[in-house]
């Protein structure tokens, strides 16, 4: 039997369930497989008879291919062709896009942009012919390499002018008036952009690296103009995406164009260097905070705009002032985004695209406030919480900020009262301790699940739904365990395969809190089913061990049938009667080297409120991860562009620097656990983004703490301490002097 | 990466002989060949392989001090009890650099002639002297935040990036090269490197037809021994500015201070006058400051680095200080 069921009525009733497994600290379930190597990844796919391909890319910014001579790689050994046909898609598209972009390869918009495929027996063959393609260019004179040299578009969605921020400024007792930078960011997810592909005449398979089959398909569809009944896609394990594989890549047109144009598999991986220069970066951005307090501390005046830049034609936008819009109270306000165009690779979704580096910008500020205002941190955010949203007036759906600021301080040991930097020294090194609130919109999305219940008693979950390292198998072997009363090991978890219905995809942090909804959906219809059978009420029906009721066993009760339902769970209109986020607070200590600038973290730690929590131990694993991404965007990581053609310089791991262990301390996680029965109806909400989501403020307002160095960019390396520590020595303003080259 | 031919060279002289071929580089672990050879910044249509020849072994020399093969892996270098004993700042040095898994490859010889780490270099469709002669200097008006402030031309401002090497600087180390012929010459450490000057694709003493065999340690040299490395991050990054030192006081005055410094130059930069400014004086911040100057007379930024300048300065503070405590 298999019906659909489409509902959100907010009601639960998880709580109910007697099992016991839902928000237990299971393991995953796809542990064993990725550490022993047998998990598959896409370019692991043992394929006969498959071809290696390999991108050809500009080395111009902008312009135009006018003649690509392909004569000496095709007379290579090995070499089959070289694939430039107008459908290869030059760029990374954008998360949830669900159709293909509409630039053609010849017209080069940034340096490292694919231009065509080379195909070959072997991948070195193909590699080395790769290189063997002379490429001609018109190129364009000067292209706009930098916001700082055009003019940029407001986008009017963000622009937010309420009250008078100008005369609030000027009427409070304290105030704050700041530009932060930060730079350009990397995904950096470890597994590379791979696909192969694989055309039997009829169908397209593909195994390919990718985030959100629900939208890739249609996006491959329409890249290759074939109908989507055609395509599978699968990808049953990701290793890591970073919002780097939201939208299809190069690779997986790339490959597929080939699959079809010379009816044999083939395989394309993006070389780590590609990665770098033709996926998604996250844009660089210059923001400038104003705040505007009363003499105790509480916010009369609010100001954050932001500059950002993305490439001719895209739509994205860095969203910067995401969560500012509610994270703080403020009657006089003024927001507002811009974007310049410019010739770097797209700019897109990069792990918590806009919080990531608009909420540790804020955070800085907030720092320099309590500085001023004499106002203990932890005690200057307590007061300036909003009770609604100070620009719409929405309530929230639940908001735990508070909490989790008492309860982080709390854990951590917080010296509540107000600050002095420079106080505690331990041989050559500042110790110094800081916080920062922070916040990540949340959102769902429509899913759908099919939870088949065996006659023999074991369930099957099927989905699209991809895990990109997060713990989706194994919450939902969970949420179906607890559902239909068994062994999670009884749940089998068949996911990342488009012939299974349509999940939300991983992104935006809204994968958990969908498909878990779904499942849920579904299992309760299969519920429905038994209940019926065991003549009882839903509400009323205990199921546990595989025993109904405590008595027949659920094989008994099936006699030999087993029941299959379509979960399928769309956001409910009344989310939109109300702002929803995800709330924590960020604690650490720091210890800055007064001779060398350079900053190690000490200790982290991060109280979140997030909805229900579904599995404690992926749900930890969630935040120290975004609390080790909040020491890569506060200290080390860094796109650099070449002045000159705009080419991303630091393109590989050695150079773009992401955290190593050794950076990495002891972190703590205090998980605050609520209902917020709005945000879903298994009533949890995203977790994946809101650890790096202001966690970069704390330490650089820890390093402020320990030596008195307020750097106004992100990261903050040792040079950048050096020169904003404070000049209070001859000695030191000799260094100044030194800096400037005049040693 | 283009097609080649792998050849085992049966001894160090055939493998030296082997090298005078231009088209023709030996293999050692690899990590730093494989991957110029993966970007086709190297080119070779023929690897000798030598990391099965008979080099591998770390001796005793008849003098006291210490042969360590040129196959001797970094990791057995790092661990073995005499340098751990008597040459400290070795061992920290080798343990300051890259990851546990690229040590346990990385070899003496290979470390040596690791090539530089600047962005543009390692790019082929970017102008470089040092790659492509002649064709300028990408790094000059570039990202230069890795880049030299001593010893730079106008052809190129390249560092050296290794760690190993500039521990060896300080000890005065003695690099043993065996030549086709089967004799062997030797070179300092400390004139090993070369300055990139009008040729900077030159980047060692070593020869066409040459072969590293080992690297000799002399006499223990006593003393406390460091090595400071500063990076952005904790571990796998290469110096911004790192210093090796062997330092001996006495009677509350420097007796030894040999000092040299990476991240700098194109070679581990080393100048006896900077430790002798200190010799025969007690210490304080002004005679630091006044060896950092003699360190630092002719440095010269190049816009993003310039914070190298007084990062050096401050680096060697530091080491001198911690030596002073450690002393007292
Ligand atoms: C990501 C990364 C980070 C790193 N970080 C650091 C760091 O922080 N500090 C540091 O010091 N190093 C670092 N390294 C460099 C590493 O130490 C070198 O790659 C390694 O030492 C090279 O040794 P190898 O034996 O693998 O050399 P190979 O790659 O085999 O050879 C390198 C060169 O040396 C030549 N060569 C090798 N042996 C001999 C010989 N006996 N005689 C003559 N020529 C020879 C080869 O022909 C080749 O040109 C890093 C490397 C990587 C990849
Ligand atoms: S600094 Fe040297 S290696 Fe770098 S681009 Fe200039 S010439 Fe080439």
């Amino acid at each position: 039997m298999s019906t659909t069921r489409t509902e959100n009525d907010g009601k639960a009733r998880l709580d109910d369930m007697k099992q016991g497994v839902l928000g237990e600290p299971l393991p995953r379930i796809d542990g064993l497989a990725k550490v022993t190597g047998t998990a598959r990844y896409a370019a692991e796919y043992p394929i006969d008879n498959c071809a290696e391909g390999v991108l050809v890319t500009s080395t111009i910014t902008h312009g135009t291919v006018t003649r690509l001579d392909t004569q000496a790689a095709l007379t290579m050994p090995g070499v089959i062709a070289v694939i430039d046909d107008s459908r290869l898609i030059t760029r990374a598209v954008q998360g949830t896009a669900g159709e293909a972009p509409q630039q053609a390869p010849v017209t080069v918009c940034y340096w490292g942009q694919p231009i065509a495929l080379v195909v070959a027996e072997s991948f070195e063959q193909a590699r080395d012919a790769a290189k063997r393609i002379h490429v001609e260019y018109d190129a364009s004179p000067n292209p706009s390499l930098s916001p700082d040299d055009v003019t940029p578009e407001e986008q009017e969605d963000d622009t937010v002018s309420q009250g008078d921020l100008e005369q609030a400024m000027k009427d409070a007792a304290h105030s704050v008036d700041v530009r932060i930078a930060t730079k350009g960011h990397a995904s950096a997810a470890m597994e590379p952009h791979a696909a192969i592909a694989d055309w039997d005449g009829e169908e397209l398979t593909v195994h390919a690296s990718l985030q959100m089959l629900n939208y890739n398909i249609s996006e491959l569809a329409d890249a290759l103009d074939i109908p989507e009944d055609k395509i599978r896609l699968i990808a049953r394990f990701v290793g890591g995406g970073f919002g780097s594989k939201l939208g299809i890549s190069p690779d997986v047109v790339a490959a597929s164009l080939a699959s079809i144009k010379l009816k044999r598999p083939v395989r394309v991986v993006l070389s780590r260097q590609q990665v770098f220069q033709c996926i998604m970066r996250r844009s660089e951005t210059t923001q400038r905070l104003r705040l505007a307090a009363t003499s105790e501390g509480k916010l009369i005046g609010f100001g954050h705009e932001a500059l950002v830049s993305n490439l001719p034609g895209e739509e994205f936008c860095e969203p910067v002032l995401q969560s500012s819009h509610f994270m703080y109270r403020g009657e006089n306000r003024e927001l507002m985004l811009n974007l310049a165009r410019i010739h770097r690779m797209t700019a897109g979704s990069v792990r918590a695209p806009g919080e990531a580096v608009g909420m540790p910008a804020l955070e800085a500020a907030m720092d320099m406030l309590a500085e001023k205002s004499g106002v203990d941190p932890v005690q200057l955010r307590l007061m300036n919480i909003p009770d609604k949203d100070p620009e719409n007036d929405l309530p929230f759906s639940s908001h735990k900020l508070a909490e989790c600021l008492r309860q982080g301080a709390d854990a951590f040991g917080w010296d509540a009262g107000p600050r002095k930097a420079r106080q505690r020294r331990e041989g050559e090194w500042w110790i110094g301790t800081g916080m920062a609130s922070g916040a990540r919109i949340h959102n769902t999305m429509e899913s759908r699940t099919r939870v088949t219940l065996s006659a023999d008693g074991t369930a099957r979950v099927e989905t699209d739904m991809t895990d990109i390292g997060t713990g989706t198998y194994t919450i939902l072997a969970q949420m179906v365990a607890e559902m239909l009363g068994m062994d999670p090991a009884a749940v089998r978890v068949d996911i990342g395969d488009t012939r299974h219905p349509r999940g939300p995809g991983s992104g935006g942090s809204w994968g958990a809190s969908s498909i878990g909804s779904a499942a849920f959906l579904a299992c309760r219809a299969i519920r429905e089913d038994l209940a019926a059978r065991a003549g009882v009420a839903e509400e009323a029906l205990d199921l546990r061990d595989g025993k109904v009721g405590g008595g027949r066993t659920l094989v008994d009760v099936l006699g030999g049938e087993s029941l299959s339902h379509e979960g399928h769970y769309k956001p409910a209109k009344a989310q939109e009667e109300y702002t929803a986020a995800g709330f924590g607070a960020f604690f650490a200590q720091v210890r800055v080297n007064h001779f060398t600038g350079e900053t190690r973290v000490d200790r982290m730690l991060g109280a979140f409120g997030f909805g229900r929590v579904l599995n404690r131990r992926t749900a930890r694993s969630q935040f120290l991860g975004g609390l080790t991404w909040s020491i890569g965007t506060a200290l080390t990581e860094a796109l650099e562009f070449d002045p000159r053609d705009g080419h991303l310089v630091n393109c590989d791991l050695a150079e773009y620097h992401v955290p190593v262990h050794r950076d990495v301390p002891d972190l703590d996680v205090v998980l605050v656990e609520e209902r917020d029965a709005i945000a879903s109806p298994i009533e949890a909400k995203g977790i994946g983004e809101l650890g790096m989501c202001g966690g970069a403020a704390a330490i650089g307002n820890a390093i402020y703490n320990a030596c008195g160095a307020r750097v106004l960019q992100f990261p903050i390396t040792p040079d950048s301490v050096l020169a904003s520590l404070p000049r209070d020595s001859c000695k030191l303003l000799r260094e100044a002097g030194a800096m400037r080259g005049l040693a | 990466m283009q097609p080649f031919e792998l050849v085992r060279a049966p001894s160090p002289s055939d493998a030296a002989q082997l090298t005078k071929d231009e088209h023709t580089r030996l293999i050692a672990g690899g990590t730093n060949l494989l991957d110029l050879m993966k970007l086709q910044v190297e080119t070779p249509s023929r690897l000798a392989d030598i990391s099965r020849l008979d080099c591998a072994e770390i001796t005793d020399t008849p003098d006291g001090g210490l042969r360590i093969g040129a196959l001797v892996t970094n990791t057995a270098t790092a661990v073995h009890p005499r340098v751990r004993q008597d040459y400290p700042v070795l061992a920290r040095a080798i343990l300051a650099g890259a990851t546990q898994q690229l040590r346990n490859k990385a070899t003496t010889g290979g470390n040596l002639c690791q090539r530089t780490r600047c962005f543009y270099f390692t790019k082929i469709d970017q102008p470089c002297n040092k790659r492509d002669p002649g064709s300028g200097c990408s790094a000059i008006e570039g990202v230069a935040k890795l880049h030299a402030v001593l010893g730079t031309s106008d052809q190129c401002i390249a560092t050296y990036p290794g760690d190993m090497a500039v521990a060896m600087s300080a000890l005065d180390a003695e690099v043993h090269i065996m030549k086709e012929d089967g004799t062997e010459r030797s070179v300092p450490v400390r004139d090993f490197h070369l300055l990139p000057g009008d040729t900077p694709w030159r980047e060692n003493e070593l020869g066409r037809g040459e072969m590293i065999t080992a690297v000799t340690l002399p006499p223990p040299v006593g003393g406390a021994h460091y090595y400071r490395k500063v990076r952005e991050r904790s571990s796998y990054a290469f110096a911004l500015v790192s210093v090796a030192a062997v330092i001996e006081i006495e009677g509350g005055v420097f007796t030894r201070a040999d000092l040299a410094f990476g991240g700098l130059a194109h070679k581990p930069w080393f100048d006896p006058a900077i430790g002798a400014v200190l010799l025969g004086k007690a210490a304080d911040d002004a005679l630091f400051d006044e060896a950092a100057d003699v360190l630092l007379q002719s440095a010269r930024g190049f816009g993003e680095n310039d914070f190298k300048i007084p990062l050096a300065r401050r680096t060697l503070r530091a080491v001198l200080t911690q030596a002073v405590e450690d002393a007292a």
